[in-house]
Formats: C-alpha cells, structure tokens, sequence
C-alpha cells in the first residue's frame, strides 16, 4: 500500500482513538496514538486474515496478539476499519454490554480478538503456544505480537523470552513499542530497562530496531524480520515511538498515558487530524 | 458395608496413566510440565510423544501463558505441575489467559494438601479448591483414587473448556471399579444410608469409608457421596440424600474456608438448611511430618469424620 493511503488511515484512527476515549472520559490515547502508524501498517499492508470468516483457531491466517491491552483503542480502530465489524460499533467502547471492554477480551466475542489482555506481560507465551500450535499443525503463517516497553518489567516477559530462543520458536515476531514512557513517568526514572538491545540479544533473539512513525523503514524492517522467521530464533522489533504521536500537546509526556481529553482537547486534538474514511 | 481394596497406588500416577492413554488416542493432546515430570508421572507421555510433550523449566507463569496459547489451533494443553504452583503462584495468568479466556487448558495438578508431607506448608496449597471454584468457566475436579484419577484425566480431554483437576502423591487403597463411568458433575453415590451424609473428595473419600466402618457398627446408617466434581457442583445429589438424612459431614483435605464444604453448605442453605458439620483444615497452614501424621494433626482423618458425623446427629436431635 502507498504511504499516503497508510497515513490517512493512521489519521483516521488516531481520530478514532480520540473520539472514543472522550466519549467516555476514560482509556488510554498516549500508547494508542503511538502505535497507530504501526498497526495500520500491519493490518493494511502485512498480515495475511479473513476479516469476515473469524475463527477462533485462526488457522491459514497470520495472528496477533496485543499483550499492552490498556492500547485497545487503537486496535479496535484498526480491527472495524479492517472489517471485523461494524465501524460504528467503536461508538460503544467502555459502555456497558459493550464487545469493546475497556481491555481487550474474548467472552462477548468481539471477532479479531482471541485472547484477553491488560494485565501486563502474558502476551508473549501466549504468543509462543500459538506458534507451536501452528508449528504442529504444519501451518506456515506467522505470530506477532506487540508490547509496551514498561511491560518489559514484568518477569513473565523474561521467562517467555528465554523459552522462545532455546525452543527456536522462529515463527514469532515480537515488536517492543518503546515509547520510554509509563504511568508513573518515564521508563528510565521508574524501572530504568537498561540496554534493551542487548539484553534480547543476550536471551537469544534475533533483534531489530525501527522508527514506529516512519513508513518507509516499517515496511523494510518487517520485511527483513520475516526474511528471519524459520531460521532458528524469535524475532523481536524494538520500535521507538512517540506517545502521543500526532497530536502536539499530547506528545513529549507520560500525562495522556491513561488520561482522556476533554471537550476543548479534543477540538484541538482532531483539528490535526484529517478525517479521511469519516468519523464512525 | 462391604468396599473392596483393588490395589494400592497414588492419584498421580492415575493422572501418569491417563495422560499416556490420551497421548495413544488423542493426538491434539500435549503436556507441559515445569520440571517435574517424574513427581507428575508423565514420564510415560514423554517417552511415547516426545514431539507433543514441552518441558518449560521452572517458570510455570509462562507455562500457563503458553498453553493458553496453544489452544488457538486445536490443541488440547495439560499443564503439570505442583498444586501450589499450578494455582497460587500463576493465578493471575490462569484469570485472565485461561478462565477469562476461555482456553481449553487442563490444568493439571499434583502433591496437593497435607498429604504431600515432609516439605511442608510451602508445598502444601490447601488454598486451591478455593481459588480455582471461585473462577468462572472453570470446572473443578478432586478424583478420590488412582482409578478415578485415571478415568477423569480421560474424561476432562473431551470437556470444551478450562479444568482444574486435583489430585496427590501418597499411596493409597483403590476402591474405585477401573471401568466405573466417570461423569463431570455428577456424584458417585458410595454408600446408601438413611441417619447422616458425608460428602467428601479426594482422600477424605478413603478416611470417610475408614470411618463408615466403625458408624457402622455403632448402628448408624451413613450415605456417601464422593463429590469428585467440585464445581459444577452435583447440587441434585446432596439434595436428594439431605432429604432423606437431613444433616451433613464434608470432608475434604483443603481449608475449610472457600472448599468443597463451604459449597455444600452455600447449597443447603438456599434450599434445605440442615445442620452440618466440616472436616477440613482450620485456617492454618500445614507443617512438615508424614502424610498421615498431618491428617491426623489438622484434624482432617478418620477420627475426625467420626466425631464430626456424632456432632451434626446430635444437632439434628
């Protein structure tokens, strides 16, 4: 897909984002508005599904698994402009009987969604039983998978890590939204990471980096990390992103982490953003 | 009462055998296990399916994650670990990748309570009925023997959904029939009576038909209920013989707080209050000894279902 056809998909959804967590004054605009370019690339251009014939077991079908789950604005985004239902179905997120919960989840059947997430670091063996099963299963589409960088705290994370690399689980390619940035402030002051970069390397991976609003380079990199899968190691993406990205006052602070914006932000919030596909 | 002894064995090694058995007939079965296969018994699934069999190490938080992982596509992920690590040490995971989930793990679970012995209170989860029964969409199971450890191992591969299945390390006396129907839910009624009911799972199953012997020769007639299914609980069987004995022995080898017996009496409550009484371990944590010292020490052996059963009689007037 063209860049500009990407970007003004990107805008839609960040516009989607916006929209759908000040209708409700709660939900999480900084990490969403991050990782918007990333999965609009993801699902507009790279992974291979059946929008309208959902299965649970996915099988033939590339997956992903979201593991930060607090971002699921800018998932349910992308997943109703993908066509897994209704684009004016965002209009019910956090709203009670809503299929858009507040995380994501599978019990009232949102199709696109196969497993639950929000409490933090249990995507990524998730992720890893779903590629053996597509291993046993002989099916030779892929696993992706995406994770905050202050999730990265969380032990689990670690232990699935090093699984990952002494199973070569090589269907498996993790991306690192590495915005630097968390609830209590940034990454470095709270629980600093330290060298992310060799710290995967170390556990055995095999690791990339890439400009999360650039793209250009998201394509070649993802490019280059499937040219890796079925070579003996996972694959992580350490995309650095900007929180916010997109709307100038919510961009350089941790503040729009999980803060919804109010009337008047949000006025001056989607004057930035062209409304390309039409607001649900 | 006439209960035949077919043999002595652990409830492990039922669940050893049932695994082995779904690895020959099932092939969307796998088996995890956290480095202890040999405590578990799946030795014999390992060996004949090397390729279905994942050893995670000792890191049961992404052992859970994974088998949650594993059902999108099919498959049919046992988890095999120590009861304490298969519940309180990774609850979160089973919450939110498994029961939330929706995933159909089997969460397989070995050396729980005091029978567990000599390691001690770190080892010994008694916690765990309560923790897994209060999770929705998970089924619960405590078999009471090597047999029927065996038999709802099998069962529980044909169950759609998340499973919590109890069971231990010492041996003791087989008394279920190897070729006894085994039904999720639904209670095997071992002894029919007309004075008391005893409820009981797991081992307690084996100390309640200990103490059956002596009642009976004092004259009181006792029905039995092995209540494998914790939850759903057989809510139709413990009204059908309350109605008949009106009052009520639980036992179980668990805290009395949030087990088998506390959902008994949620049971009666609603329906047919009726006095009863609770074999269980009092809110304590257990402590290194033999694994029939610690029953007799917590107050969760033959003696005590035999005081418990004297105690609700005379309630009942």
């Amino acid at each position: 897909m063209e860049n500009t056809k990407l970007a003004e998909i990107a805008s839609q959804v960040r516009r989607d984002i916006l929209r759908m967590v000040h209708a409700v004054s709660s939900g999480h605009p900084g990490g969403s508005l991050g990782c918007a370019d990333f999965l609009t690339f993801l699902y507009f251009e790279k992974l291979r599904f059946d929008s309208n014939n959902f299965t649970m077991d996915g099988k033939n079908e590339d997956l992903f698994f979201l593991s930060n789950g607090h971002i699921s604005p800018v998932w349910y985004s992308v997943l109703a402009r993908s066509g897994y239902f209704p684009v004016a179905e965002l209009a019910t997120f956090r709203k009670l009987s809503s299929r858009l919960q507040g995380h994501p989840s599978t019990d009232k059947k949102l199709p696109g969604i196969r497993m639950a997430s929000g409490s933090l670091g249990q995507g990524l063996s998730v992720a890893i039983g779903a590629a053996i099963s597509k291993k046993l299963n002989q099916d030779s589409h892929l696993v992706f998978t995406l994770h905050g960088d202050g999730e990265l705290q969380e032990g689990q994370i670690w232990e699935a890590a090093m699984y990952a690399a002494a199973n070569k689980v090589d269907n498996l390619i993790a991306t690192i939204d590495f915005n630097g940035r968390q609830i209590d402030g940034d990454v470095e002051q709270v629980l600093p990471l330290g060298n992310l970069y060799d710290k995967w390397k170390a556990f055995g991976w095999e690791v990339l980096e890439m400009d999360g609003h650039n793209f250009d380079e998201i394509r070649s990199v993802m490019l280059k990390a499937i040219s890796l899968t079925g070579k003996g190691k996972p694959i992580v993406i350490i995309m650095k992103t900007e929180m916010g990205q997109g709307v100038d006052f919510m961009m350089g602070t941790h503040k729009w982490h999980g803060s919804a914006p109010n009337d008047q932000q949000l006025e001056a919030a989607l004057a930035q953003l062209q409304e390309t596909l039409g607001d649900y | 009462m006439e209960i035949e002894i077919l043999g002595h064995k652990d409830t492990r090694s039922g669940f050893g055998e049932g695994l082995a058995e779904l690895g020959r007939t099932n092939p969307n079965v796998l088996a995890l296990c956290a480095d202890l296969t040999g405590s578990l018994k799946m030795d014999a699934f390992l060996k004949e399916n090397p390729d279905r069999f994942f050893q995670i190490g000792i890191a049961e938080a992404n052992m859970m994650g994974i088998a949650a992982g594993m059902t999108i596509g099919g498959k049919i992920p046992f988890t095999g670990t120590f009861a304490n690590f298969s519940t309180g040490r990774v609850y979160d995971q089973i919450r939110q990748s498994i029961a939330y989930s929706q995933k159909n793990v089997k969460i397989c679970a070995s050396h729980a309570g005091l029978t567990l012995g000599e390691d001690g209170a770190t080892h010994q989860i008694l916690e765990d009925i309560g923790m897994m029964r209060m999770l929705p969409n998970m089924t619960v199971i405590v078999p009471a023997d090597f047999n029927q450890t065996k038999q709802a191992t099998i069962a529980i591969a044909d169950h759609q959904g998340p499973v919590y299945l109890r069971f231990g390390r010492p041996v003791m006396p087989i008394f279920v029939k190897p070729d006894a129907p085994f039904i999720i839910g639904k209670a095997d009624v071992i002894k029919e009576g007309n004075d008391v009911t005893i409820i009981a799972c797991g081992h307690l199953v084996w100390k309640s038909i200990e103490a059956i012997k002596i009642l009976d020769a004092q004259g009181i007639s006792v029905e039995l209920i092995n209540m494998h299914t914790i939850k759903p609980l057989d809510e139709a069987a413990i009204l059908a013989s309350v109605a008949k004995t009106k009052c009520v022995v639980s036992a179980e080898e668990h805290m009395i707080n949030g087990g088998l017996g506390e959902a008994v009496s949620q049971v009666l409550s609603r329906n047919m209050p009726v006095p009863q009484e609770f074999v269980g371990v009092n809110d304590s944590f257990g402590e290194s000894g033999t694994p029939m010292e610690l029953m007799t020490k917590y107050g969760i052996d033959t003696q005590n279902i035999i005081s418990a059963v004297l105690k609700v009689l005379a309630r009942k007037g």
